[in-house]
């Protein structure tokens, strides 16, 4: 069994690129240089470089001992929170920015929800000196604001999308419309294991850094290799399979994937897409999705800007598949006890979406001497708000 | 023989086909608005279905398709309402859309109902070439469905081969690098374009859509092709008509008439 794509774009029966014929040439281009670029001296150096020096990786791999303690198990934080922008977004955009680069785009588009993905495609666009335009639902441009900001100071144009419900799907629609009209001069930054092929393996590769350290790190503290466990949360899919890429052929690392649950799996307030999807194309992708009784595709909730993708990456539809993955989900409510008890025990504030990886922990039986690692994809600055209505209602 | 290929049996010139969306601007004006066309003088119509996320359209259809979807249109009602369109039409029917609701419902299903309904043929602008190649080809072929392909001025020459030894009804030429939206005059980038495919001598007929918008921009694609597709400006048209029967008409007259 492979977990990883095939010659033709696809993860088992996941995956392809669907796309309009406009659109053809440029994925075109991108599939049959992504991995020759990504093989090239030049890149791994440029890479490797802006890792270390702009990023600040390797990102710890940090032993929670209190945490540990609670859980009567051995629990290690792998901190992407700690990473230049605030989460695991810029391991892809420095990846992708350097494909740009070399395919001779001087143009950027992205989109996304949250802003987490606009400010680090606004970020790289600044350090490259590339013109940034970023697509954000009008609704999410309202609901974040200060990440809005962010990006217009790093110097990218905000384009509020006020087609469809206004938020990350119609942005990302709005994202590949621009892509069709400008075919030639414009990179497509796409923000997760998501869209057509090549992109969810591409990033998949960058984001593969994140189980890369974990592997020596945890050597280092423990010895051995290979965690028990590995959880993380799934919006898109990015973090989780950076956190699973290099255990993916190890059947004794048990792969946790945590979604969104918003106000419960059977409550039509959900983002909960594995759980509720039936099999579709969204994005230029075969996967699952929530959609309608007649193949609309629907508007997820949750309270995590950055979870509420309708569709899934191809790759994790099929570690599911295949049963190599196990899907949890996490409610708005478990998700918000497990960021305040992470505070409150670590001094560490995870985003909202991290923290549905963390609310994981009280669902899983552990044996004490097992190892468990937890991706922190992102840091809470973005999500005090948030924090602050909890603190307030109770 | 299928209609779509008796329309350009005799290399037939100047072809006018007309899109716009089921459901929209109303549920129940579908038949009326095919029959109201074809009285016109519309050779060929392309039947919208509405897709919540239609990412090779503009504003305009974006619209008219979140209308019709409001106002209760999918599939399912769709071939209700087209169930006996052929006791009244007897033009060219293609239905046009994107690929998530027609597999949700069911491809064969879909091109049974098809066949059924009296439709010609289909066109799904995010089904590529190779995936309608290995997985739905012969299923077309059983009920007689044209699959028909959109080019693109990126679409390399040999793939323009391809697609054309593919097709078997007509090959849809993108008219430029754009989604779906009326345009302003055609410029020599686009006739460069369509120059280049013409050299190539397709055995498909060609028919030019996205952008044409009036009567100049109508008359100048179909130097190049056998016909032209007009969407955007007419279901803007529907948009904004009191009476949409006799603006129909008018609108037809204007780009066709004398
Ligand atoms: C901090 C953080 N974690 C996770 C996600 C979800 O994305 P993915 O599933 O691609 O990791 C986001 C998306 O915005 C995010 O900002």
């Amino acid at each position: 069994m492979s977990y990883f794509v095939d010659e033709k774009g696809y993860f088992g029966k996941f995956g392809g690129a669907y796309i309009p014929e406009m659109l053809h040439a440029n994925v075109e281009e991108l599939r049959n240089n992504y991995l020759k670029i990504m093989d090239s001296e030049q890149f791994r150096n440029d890479y490797q470089y802006l890792m270390k020096h702009y990023v600040g990786r390797p990102s710890p791999l940090y032993p929670a001992l209190r945490l540990s303690e609670l859980y009567k198990t051995r629990i290690f934080l792998k901190r992407e929170d700690l990473n230049h922008t605030g989460s695991h977004k810029i391991n892809n955009t420095i990846g992708q920015i350097l494909i740009a680069k070399a395919l001779g785009k001087n143009r950027i588009i992205a989109e996304t929800g949250a802003g987490q993905h606009g400010v680090a495609t606004a970020t790289v666009c600044a350090l490259m000196n590339l013109k940034c335009i970023v697509y954000m639902g009008e609704t999410d441009v309202e609901r974040q604001y200060p990440n809005v900001m962010r990006m217009k100071m790093l110097g990218a144009e905000v384009v509020p999308v006020k087609s469809g419900n206004k938020t990350l799907k119609d942005a990302t629609n709005e994202a590949i419309r621009d892509w069709i009209n400008n075919p030639l001069d414009t990179h497509y930054i796409i923000g997760s294991v998501v869209g057509p092929h090549p992109y969810p393996d591409m990033v998949s590769k960058f984001q593969s850094i994140i189980s890369e350290e974990i592997k020596w790190q945890l050597k280092e503290h423990t010895g051995r290799e290979l965690p028990d466990y590995a959880i993380a949360c799934v919006g898109g899919g990015s973090n989780a399979i950076g956190t699973f890429y290099h255990f993916l052929d190890h059947p004794e690392v048990k792969l946790v994937a945590v979604e969104a649950a918003g106000m419960g799996v059977e409550t039509h307030e959900t983002a909960a897409t594995i759980a509720r999807g039936k099999l579709g194309i969204i994005h230029g992708s075969k996967t699952l999705l929530m959609q309608s009784p007649d193949g609309q595709i629907t508007e997820p909730y949750s309270i995590s800007a950055g979870l509420d993708y309708p569709g899934i990456g191809p790759v994790h539809a099929h570690l599911h598949d295949t049963g190599r993955a196990m899907i949890l989900n996490a409610t708005d409510e478990e998700a918000l006890d497990a960021a305040f008890e992470l505070t409150q025990i670590e001094g560490i504030i995870p985003a909202l979406e991290s923290s549905h990886a963390l609310a994981a922990l009280k669902k899983l039986k552990f044996g004490k001497d097992e190892v468990v690692v937890v991706t922190i994809s992102g840091r809470g600055d973005k999500d005090m708000d948030t924090y602050i209505r909890r603190m307030e209602g109770s | 023989m299928n209609r779509i290929n008796q329309l350009f049996a005799n290399n037939s010139k100047n072809i006018l086909s007309i899109y716009f969306t089921a459901g929209h601007p109303e549920l129940n004006t579908t038949v009326e608005l095919i029959q109201t066309l074809e009285k016109s003088g519309v050779q060929m119509i392309e039947i919208g279905m509405p897709f919540s996320d239609p990412l090779a359209d503009g504003p305009v259809i974006q619209q008219s398709a979140q209308k019709a979807l409001a106002n209760g249109m999918n599939l399912k009602e769709l071939f209700q309402q087209l169930k006996d369109i052929r006791k009244t039409v007897q033009i060219p029917l293609l239905l046009m859309g994107y690929l998530n609701p027609v597999m949700f419902y069911g491809m064969e299903n879909f091109c049974r109902d098809c066949q059924q309904a009296g439709i010609d043929g289909v066109i799904l602008p995010d089904l590529p070439m190779e995936e309608f190649e290995a997985e739905y080809k012969t299923m077309f072929e059983k009920y007689d469905m044209k699959f028909i392909f959109l080019i693109s001025p990126q679409t390399s020459d040999e793939r323009l081969r391809k697609i054309d030894n593919l097709s078997n009804g007509f090959i849809y030429m993108v008219s430029s690098s754009a989604t779906t939206g009326a345009k302003g005059s055609i410029t020599t980038t686009q006739t460069d374009y369509f120059k280049r495919v013409n050299a190539l001598n397709l055995k498909n007929p060609l028919v030019v859509g996205f952008g044409i918008s009036n009567k100049e921009t109508f008359n100048e694609v179909c130097k190049y092709a056998n016909g032209a597709i007009i969407g955007s400006a007419f279901v803007r048209m529907l948009d904004a008509a009191k009476d949409w029967r006799k603006e129909t008409e008018e609108f037809v007259r204007g780009i066709i008439g004398k």
